[in-house]
């Protein structure tokens, strides 16, 4: 009798000369630094933590409600509340560092100034690359306003780059009217990679006190409900830059992730749905594993290169 | 590691206008409930995605079962409150910090409001020497025999006086002139902001367990925040209800939002 016998693929993949164990990552803000899901799922099995937003000073964030459910989704307006870059290095840092996975940290900034200063901060510490974030679409200066302008993500990127010793990968904002014409502007200043989508703005009311269900008013809206769109920026940016992308928006499975890596996505993120479950990033690296061994994929890069159009 | 448990529905039951009760098998779960603990329930399927956070209401440990007591609000309730025995569940939990038992106390208040009231009765279980626990209904009452096999008064308040003393707990306290070494409540925002002032003019310590809405619930999202007093900064900082709460010392809340 002969027995099949299904080679392992290899999962691994590799952006801006860092090599990562496999594709799967978090996506920031979802997972705090890691410690709270450390105690549900083994963080050494992921290919990369990526930390929620820090910046120079401590930020307070958003009055409550933060949240609210909507159909096949959610809308949060947290407001980048984070103790600041200094406590991060001091306190979650060393924590990461025990586990065998790559460590990207979330940039956050009102300014230039202030974007660069955070990357100085971290340029001499043991973090892996860095994730410029121009789009959240919580906070009113800074964030999204350099997202959503060609030329003014394009200087944030130029200035940071003076100052990282990491690879510098770029969030960017789908409220945009055109993702490529952003994606192809932080790319010629120098942005090692790109990740997206961030949340798409939004709101909810609650129609019995007649007013918005979030503190903020305003939202980001994520989860499964904006698969598609996240989906199709992803393929157009994949079509567009020649550095790596990491897609993300909406992925709670492994078929999910397989979307992602076959419009382009050298890496994807799991967010939301960590929310829905904390063992989410182990359960869509395992369903992505079983369909690259049923489709007799030996690499990631195969993937990104099967889809026909 | 922890992980999210299935759980099988034992039990369920209107037991009140629009409130249920849920009896749920989780080995190994009841015998580590804290009183003011929670559990946070994915209902398995459909378009709402986030758990549900229930505080547990009863844990018992002979029966390996929990029970959940709930008011259907939205269609995440709904969908609970449609599930029947047998069927399975999938539960976070115990997550939170629950209420911290001063086992010197010569004599503990109780207070609970509303939705509140469900999990003050382990707690009122697990509290040793006298209490006295009043309970503010907006109307018909709900658990009331549970909680009236307790070893302590039970003094009962409702909005529209369709039982008991007419009016709120607080106004109920005060006609009893009430006293006591230590305070746990969980209620309304309101009831427990004037039951902290409440306990402050008769310098007596309060634990109030709050509420807020919630995503991960493990700690991480940072989307149920409650304002604490610090010295530093403003005098106040962001602390997590899921996880630095939901029980927390009512001086230290900040109030005036």
């Amino acid at each position: 009798m002969t027995e099949t016998v299904h080679k392992r693929p290899d999962l691994t993949v590799e952006m801006a000369g860092v090599t990562f164990k496999n594709p799967v990552m978090t996506a920031s803000g979802t997972f705090g630094s890691g410690k709270e899901y450390g105690e549900y799922v083994d963080l050494n099995q992921l290919g990369a933590v990526v930390v929620k937003g820090v910046s120079l000073t401590p930020w307070k964030g958003n009055p409550t409600p933060r949240v609210a459910e909507t159909y096949g989704g959610m809308l949060n307006a947290v407001g980048l509340q984070n103790p600041g870059v200094d406590a991060f290095i001091e306190n979650d840092l060393p924590f990461l560092r025990q586990y065998d996975t790559r460590i990207i940290v979330n940039v956050s900034g009102k300014s230039i100034e202030e974007y660069c200063r955070v990357v100085e901060k971290l340029a001499v510490t043991e973090v892996d690359m860095l994730e410029l974030n121009i789009s959240c679409p919580n906070i009113k200066e800074g964030g999204i306003t350099f997202g959503t302008d060609a030329k003014m993500a394009a200087s944030v990127v130029k200035e940071a780059k003076k100052y990282a010793s990491q690879p510098l990968m770029v969030k960017l904002s789908p409220n945009v009217t055109d993702i490529t014409e952003i994606a192809k502007a932080v790319e010629s200043e120098g942005a090692d990679a790109v990740s997206l989508i961030n949340t798409l703005l939004g709101m909810a009311i609650d129609i019995h006190h007649k007013k918005p269900l979030l503190g903020n008013i305003m939202g980001g809206l994520s989860g499964p409900a904006i698969k598609p769109v996240a989906l199709r920026m992803v393929y157009q940016v994949c079509r567009t830059v020649n550095i790596p992308v990491v897609g993300m928006g909406g992925i709670i499975s492994g078929e999910d992730a397989v979307e992602f890596i076959l419009a382009g996505a050298t890496g994807v993120a799991v967010g939301t749905a960590n929310f829905m479950n904390p063992c989410a990033t182990v359960e869509v690296l395992d369903g992505l594993e079983s369909y690259m061994i049923s489709q007799g994929f030996s690499s990631i890069e195969e993937v990104q290169e099967a889809m026909k159009i | 590691m922890k992980k999210m448990i299935t759980t099988i529905v034992a039990e369920q039951a209107k037991i009140g206008e629009n409130c249920w009760s849920i009896w749920l098998q989780a080995p190994g779960i009841a015998d580590n409930v804290q009183p003011g603990q929670f559990v946070h329930v994915k209902l398995n399927q459909g378009e709402k995605l986030l758990p549900r956070p229930l505080s547990v209401s009863e844990a018992d440990r002979e029966r390996n079962a929990l029970r959940l007591i709930y008011a259907v609000v939205g269609k995440g309730t709904k969908d609970l409150s449609r599930m029947k025995e047998g069927e399975s569940l999938r539960i976070l939990s115990p997550l939170g910090n629950g209420f911290e038992i001063d086992e010197t106390a010569s004599k503990s208040l109780i207070v609970g409001g509303g939705m509140g009231i469900p999990p003050l009765l382990e707690l009122a279980r697990r509290i040793p020497g006298k209490k006295e626990i009043y309970l503010g209904y907006s109307a018909t009452p709900f658990l009331l025999e549970e909680f009236e096999k307790e070893d302590a008064q039970t003094h009962v308040s409702t909005d529209d006086g369709c039982y008991g003393y007419c009016g709120t707990v607080i106004e109920r306290m005060n006609q009893d002139k009430a006293l006591g070494d230590i305070i746990y409540s969980c209620g309304p925002r309101p009831m427990l902001k004037a039951l902290s002032a409440w306990a402050k003019e008769r310098k007596i310590p309060a634990q109030v367990s709050l509420e807020e809405r919630m995503a991960c619930g493990i700690g991480a999202c940072l989307v149920c925040t409650c304002k604490i007093a610090m010295e530093k900064e403003d005098g106040w900082h962001h602390r997590r209800v899921c996880a630095d709460g939901p029980v927390f010392w009512s001086r230290e809340v900040v109030w005036n939002d």
